[in-house]
């Protein structure tokens, strides 16, 4: 039992504790701890990220209690590929809010370990409950960072956000105590196999658990119907929190592949076909609303919240389709949509500290300082979100056409991705144009309004990390396609996780029930 | 006592979603405390209705009380407790900084202040 597997979730704790108790006004020390934290659990995931490649799904087992009465977590492919994620693009948040966003309001770094402690923990845990704890951590931290700088219209929109996901964590316990009631278990590989064995008489009440669960994580996911709190949340928050944010509405499908794929999936399982014909539908409609919603911006931030509804859709649309080889290109989708949109927020934010009084409006403005260097960068990432050649977003595009071949109204699910993509290209061209060729053709630099002070070269780094992501993830697809393609195919290995979690004789009495 | 309970649920759980509808953010914080209640006592019940058992199994006792369930809503309790702490002085904040306790920061029929 290698012990590395709950660092991801006590370094985080420790540190933030450490900020609050003993670094509370040094903000120096605040950003070198943590800093140094956040590289460090990088290193770690990648160590673990190594360890999970033998395909071996690792329980950890905390107080040695054994399995379905303890609290378990499980390392598996898909954990430390959803781990490693999180904390490459905690690095970038990192490094480009200690260049300064973190002085605006207090806390800035213990409400961040807080918020990767949460994730973190999301992504490990092995029990339905102690998913809930931890959404509920990383929703607790993730307040305070929403909260971060105030002002009115970020104390507004936070009161809904927060009233929002409160509703929804209710929801998430009326489905853990259906659940629960039904099959006396919260543990996940537990639940695989009691679900199978649920009588008819009870199956109902299992399948309304089920439902109810599966609405929680749309909300999460931002499913159309229940996408209202994103546009405005992301629209606002400061552009560090803004990125991170992206990481959040993937937890959501990441639960969905966990929970609904995994523990409740198969073929004779409970719930099977539950959540699929209300899946479709919806994702085309939240794929389509948020394309509109791309076309309707009018600030940089805007048009990146509604890229990650664009993307949630295209991303919740493969998820419809059961099946390994779907999962694997929804997980490279995923991997590029969360590191594209966090670089589309963190560019929005140069652009609008360099732009003056226009901030980051889609509005024609005098040229400003780094001009070709931020117009490099917002090409890059727009061509990674609207999914043109080369870069990830076209890859990810092509395997989910590919995938999608399998369902049975395919050729209107292909032609709601080429539309929309259609359409993003066109928004992200006019808004390129206005932002970079018409700034040029105003003349005259705003040299005049503020004085040229000293740029930190901090935040051009962390954001250059992020925009090269969609490069790296095209130009190694290759090596990152058969990872991915290992890692589903674990995800459907229900035997084997059960097996990992539970140990041999408990699955083979449960075969003979 | 299952139809005492049950109702207790589903009474809690209507006037929170109502409350949660309103336009002000008080009722709106009220509701939430509702749908709170509604929840403990919902997973109070999923260990199923028992009367003077303890939640351990002791041989002298003629049987015993699921003792899970009640783990789950001490953890509810404490988290709703905090979040309800939160969302008032989230609620007061924003009624200060926007001059309106309406969930939109603005009376309604009034221009945008934004």
């Amino acid at each position: 039992m290698s012990h590395w597997i709950i660092a991801p979730v006590v370094v985080p704790a420790l540190v933030a504790a450490f900020i609050v108790l003993v670094a509370r006004f040094d903000l120096h020390l605040q950003r070198t701890v943590s800093i140094a934290a956040t590289i460090g659990l990088l290193a770690i995931a990648v160590g673990l990220f190594l360890l999970a490649e033998d395909g071996i799904p690792r329980p950890y087992l905390l107080g040695n209690w054994p399995a379905p009465f303890g609290i378990v977590l499980v390392l598996d492919r898909l954990s430390a590929l959803m781990l490693l994620l999180a904390q490459i693009l905690a690095v970038a948040v990192v490094l480009y809010a200690a260049a300064g966003w973190d002085r605006q309001g207090r806390h800035f770094h213990a409400l961040f370990q807080f918020q990767l402690m949460g994730l973190n923990g999301a992504f490990l845990t092995g029990d339905v409950f102690n998913l809930f704890v931890f959404f509920e951590v990383l929703l607790i931290a993730s307040y305070g960072l929403f909260l971060h700088g105030a002002g009115a219209a970020r104390l507004v929109t936070g009161f809904k956000y927060v009233t929002v996901n409160l509703v929804a964590s209710t929801l998430f316990l009326f489905a853990v105590g259906t659940i629960y009631a039904v099959t006396g278990t919260l543990n996940m590989a537990d639940l695989a196999v009691k679900a199978g064995q649920v009588g008819p008489d009870q199956l109902g009440l299992l399948r309304t658990g089920v439902a109810l669960l599966f609405v929680v994580f749309a909300v999460k996911a931002a499913l159309v119907p229940l996408h209202l709190w994103l546009p405005g949340t992301y629209g606002v928050a400061c552009a560090p929190v803004a990125a991170l944010f992206a990481i959040m509405t993937k937890v959501g499908a990441y639960a969905i592949l966990r929970v609904h794929h995994m523990v409740f999936g198969g073929e004779a399982a409970p719930a099977a076909g539950l959540a699929e014909p209300w899946l479709v539908p919806a994702a085309v409609l939240t794929l389509i609303l948020g394309t509109l919603g791309l076309l309707a911006a009018r600030s940089v931030q805007r048009l990146a919240a509604f890229s990650v509804i664009a993307s949630m859709g295209t991303l919740l649309l493969v998820l419809a389709v059961p099946g390994p080889d779907a999962h694997a290109a929804a997980l490279y989708y995923l991997l590029h949509s969360t590191l594209a949109a966090a670089a589309l927020f963190l560019l929005a934010d140069l652009l609008a500290e360099r732009r003056g009084s226009v901030r980051d409006e889609l509005v024609a403005a005098p040229a400003f300082p780094q001009l070709d260097l931020l117009a490099g960068g917002f090409l890059l990432a727009a061509i990674a979100t609207t999914g043109l050649p080369p870069l990830s977003g076209f890859l990810g595009k092509v395997w989910i056409l590919d995938v999608l071949r399998a369902h049975p109204v395919w050729p209107w699910l292909w032609a709601a991705i080429l539309a929309t993509s259609l359409l993003a290209v066109l928004a992200f061209a006019r808004a390129g144009s206005l932002l970079f060729w018409k700034s040029t053709a105003v003349g005259a630099t705003a040299e005049a309004d503020p004085p040229p002070r000293a740029r930190p070269a901090l935040p051009l780094v962390a954001t250059a990390v992020l925009v090269a992501a969609p490069v790296l993830l095209a130009a190694s697809a290759g090596p990152i396609a058969r990872n991915l393609e290992a890692t589903a195919a674990q995800l459907h290995d229900r035997a084997a996780y059960v097996e990992a979690v539970l140990g041999p004789q408990r699955l083979a009495r449960a075969g003979e029930e | 006592m299952e139809f005492l309970v049950a109702s207790a649920v589903g009474v809690l759980t209507a006037v929170g979603v109502y409350l949660c509808l309103r336009g002000r953010t008080f009722p709106v914080v009220l509701g939430l405390s509702f749908l709170s209640y509604a929840v403990n006592v919902f997973l109070f019940a999923t260990g199923r209705l028992v009367v003077g058992r303890p939640p351990i199994i002791d041989p002298a006792a003629p049987g015993y009380t699921d003792p899970l369930p009640q783990a789950l809503v001490l953890t509810a309790i404490v988290i709703s407790f905090g979040m309800t702490a939160l969302v008032v002085v989230l609620a007061l904040r924003a009624f200060l900084e926007a001059g309106s306790d309406h969930v939109d920061g603005r009376e309604p029929g009034a221009e945008g202040r934004r």
